[in-house]
């Protein structure tokens, strides 16, 4: 039987002395933890060992013995590392052996039947894998990606092997406190005699972090506090709170800060302060809202007329054109009402943007809602009209044929009606289907211009989401430093000589950048359709009224 | 102990297999790929470069031939880093587990490794692979749920895509292993 033995890179260069750690009897593998220096006192040992493994729940023992030769062999140092094995009884005893300044280990595992008879004791085969401890302290496994018909609740037994070994190191904090450079009873070698971490500037961080933290808390804490108090819940500010996106934004933002502070997904806001810029931009804004105006007059023209070669009922055609254009010049000349004050307004919202980029991609949207405000009027106005038409011409339809909608039992009952109903609803029926195709076109031209509309915005909601959930801080851990961030290990094989035993190197495999994103995508604000595709299509051809962004679970107006 | 074999793959490209013994339980093979020859390169450079002069000639716009410069040069750089596998090595070593590396040919390495407690077994197994059918080696895993399932199937070598006598070499190295570890797993 091939026995496993995981031994920390720190403390091949470490004195003779003990080896402690943990034996998992399933995977027949011993993770040694550290190494336990000369001149030490057995009770010592025990006792600390006691404290970490109740510290820790982890079963740390006594594995063995390492002795790190010099030049010339000492024999007294080699009984007394056998008489140990008497002393702390672990079965296997594992001997591990290196000579200083050469590459050659060797390593010998007995199971000793009983002091009296030694000749019984079998030796099995070892393979020592090396690790690296700090990285299998810090790193993290990520089991492989689950099978679909795999139970969540199913801790696999499978996933014995590594992850005891990357558990038990992580685990096992406790041990790694105190060094062979403390005064303490007992001197022992792990991966923080490498040099304890500590830099300056971290350290000073640390302390300072403290107090901002908690001054930062408490102004967060009254920012929530006054946005929460009741006049923003009165009615209209609430029903204007949830229409903008902003909104939306900024309190997607508060609660975000509120809970990290470092989270800041700033793309360099700095640019949208120039003040050249905002005035370049309300210069801009003008001209296209008139450019726009432009365009709907030139559409509400060509429909007047002959659109398309069909033609129109020219009564209803001039009404409804007249209204929708009477409409746009009222819009233009609110917006030219407007046009002093648009670059002060936008400098005082753009000040907002300093919170992020989504921020300013939300204001951005809720800037086209309002500039686009005339075109969701024409719609509602279109799909009021053709609406009550549809209705008008089914409920007449249905008088045609001699039978009633009973709003009691809501279904279609016959009904006899009377001669001069049936002549009155017969004549209104051939009338709205007449005037249908006038209504008709209009209400199809303009939910084309809303969708538009609709997808434009849709688009801009669509990347603010992928930003808000995109994981900036995993992403970062994958870049800077691989090794927290496990899919598995690899293993390489080490300089090998006949009768040494085999020697690995245990590396970290970090995790593919796909599989980061996936694991740890932020929760986006769910703003997803409520609508199937099936159902959009059915209100668009009934003439009902679509409020593309509505939430689910939210009450209809 | 080492030693290295010719075969050929499904496409009679020529393979080197290289097989390295570092212990009784540590077994190492290393399949090296038919590299890119010159032929196809130029083949390749020169249809990209020929489109460009061609757009070039109707559109009278130089930046076509800087496009068509760039985008060889990435693409190339594309297909050496990503796509192209110089050599495929597989390690077995007996209780720890099987791991399969493929080497690209700019120097990137990507290593999966399946611990041994999830492997079932190592196969052969047949596949039709466009108009061929074809054999392939291929390692079974255990389903947790169910003691003798198989809950995947993961295939090895599927660039270099040797054939059967070639597979069989592998094979019997593997299941040599394989059966020795069944034997001292189930013994107490």
């Amino acid at each position: 039987m091939v026995l496993k033995a995981y031994f920390p890179t720190c403390c091949a260069s470490a004195d003779s002395g003990l080896l402690v750690g943990r034996w998992v009897p399933e995977q027949s593998s011993a993770v040694v933890l550290a190494v336990v220096h000369f001149p030490f006192i057995p009770i010592q040992v025990k006792e600390l060992l006691a404290q970490v493994q109740q510290a820790s729940q982890v079963g740390v023992t006594v594995l063995g013995t390492w002795c790190h030769r010099r030049q010339e062999p000492e024999e007294s140092l080699g009984h007394f590392l056998e008489g140990l094995g008497a002393i702390f009884s672990h079965k296997p005893w594992f001997q591990l052996c290196r000579e200083r300044g050469s590459k050659s280990w060797s390593c010998k595992a007995t199971r000793w039947q009983g002091p009296a008879s030694p000749a019984a004791s079998g030796e099995d085969q070892v393979m020592l894998i090396f690790y690296d401890q700090r990285k299998v302290l810090l790193s993290q496994l990520h089991p492989p990606a689950a099978l679909p018909d795999r139970q969540a609740g199913d801790t696999t037994a499978s996933a014995g092997g590594l992850a005891a070994v990357f558990d038990t190191v992580a685990r096992s904090e406790a041990l790694f406190q105190s060094d062979r450079f403390d005064e303490g009873p007992v001197r022992l070698s792990h991966w923080q005699s490498e040099g304890v971490e500590a830099s300056i500037l971290v350290e000073l961080a640390k302390w300072a972090a403290g107090p901002v933290c908690l001054l930062l808390a408490c102004l967060l804490s009254l920012v929530s506090a006054a946005s929460a108090c009741r006049v923003f819940k009165l009615w209209p500010l609430s029903f204007i709170w949830s229409k903008l996106s902003t909104c939306e934004q900024l309190r997607h933002r508060l609660e975000q800060l509120t809970l990290i502070f470092s989270t800041r997904k700033a793309k360099n806001p700095a640019q949208l302060m120039r003040k050249d810029l905002i005035g370049q931009l309300a210069d801009a804004l003008i001209p296209v809202a008139d450019h726009v105006a432009e365009e709907l007059q030139h559409l509400l023209q060509w429909l007047m007329g002959a659109p398309a070669g069909l033609k129109m009922n020219r009564a209803l055609d001039q009404v409804l054109g007249r209204f929708f254009l009477y409409h746009i010049h009222l819009w233009i000349s609110y917006i030219h009402l407007m046009s002093p004050f648009i670059e002060r307004i936008l400098w005082h919202v753009g000040l907002s943007a300093c919170l992020g980029l989504t921020v300013a991609l939300s204001i951005l949207s809720d800037i086209i809602a309002l500039l686009t405000f005339h075109i969701y009027c024409f719609y509602v106005y279109g799909a009021r009209l053709y609406c009550l038409k549809i209705h008008g011409l089914s409920s007449l339809w249905r008088l045609f044929r001699g039978k009633k909608w009973n709003v009691l039992r809501q279904r279609v009952d016959s009904c006899s009606y009377d001669l001069d109903e049936l002549f009155i609803g017969t004549l209104l029926f051939t009338v709205l289907v007449f005037l249908l195709p006038t209504t008709a076109l209009y209400y199809l031209v303009f939910t084309l211009l809303r969708l538009l509309v609709v997808t434009v915005q849709g688009l801009i909601h669509l990347l603010v989401d992928l930003i808000n959930s995109l994981p900036l801080y995993s992403l970062g851990l994958r870049l800077c430093r691989p090794y927290r961030l496990a899919a598995g290990v690899k293993f390489r094989v080490l300089e090998h000589e006949t009768g040494r035993p085999l020697r690995l190197l245990m590396q970290i495999n970090p995790l593919p950048y796909s599989r980061v994103m996936h694991t740890y995508r932020l929760p986006t604000c769910g703003c997803h359709p409520q609508h199937s595709w099936g159902s959009l299509c059915r209100k668009l051809f009934f003439g009902e009224l679509i409020y593309p962004w509505r939430q689910r679970g939210d009450k209809q107006d | 102990m080492e030693d290295e074999q010719n075969f050929s793959d499904i496409c009679g490209g020529r393979l080197a297999l290289q097989r390295r013994c570092y212990s009784p339980s540590c077994l190492e093979f290393c399949l090296s790929c038919p590299r890119i020859t010159l032929r196809s390169l130029t083949a390749v450079t020169c249809t990209v470069w020929l489109a460009a002069y061609g757009l070039f000639t109707l559109c009278e716009n130089s930046m076509i031939l800087s496009a068509a410069i760039f985008i060889t040069l990435l693409g190339l750089l594309g297909y050496l880093h990503f796509v192209k596998i110089d050599h495929e090595t597989l390690l077995i070593i007996d209780s720890l587990g099987i791991q399969m590396t493929s080497s690209y040919a700019s120097g990137k390495e990507s290593t999966t490794f399946i611990e041994m407690g999830e492997v079932n077994d190592v196969v052969i197994n047949e596949a039709i692979y466009m108009q061929k059918v074809i054999y392939y080696l291929c390692i079974l895993l255990k389903d947790p749920v169910e003691p003798h399932g198989i809950s995947q199937v993961v295939p090895l070598f599927q660039s270099a895509k040797p054939r059967l006598d070639c597979l069989i070499e592998v094979y019997r190295s593997c299941q040599d292993i394989l059966a020795h570890q069944k034997a001292t797993s189930t013994s107490p």
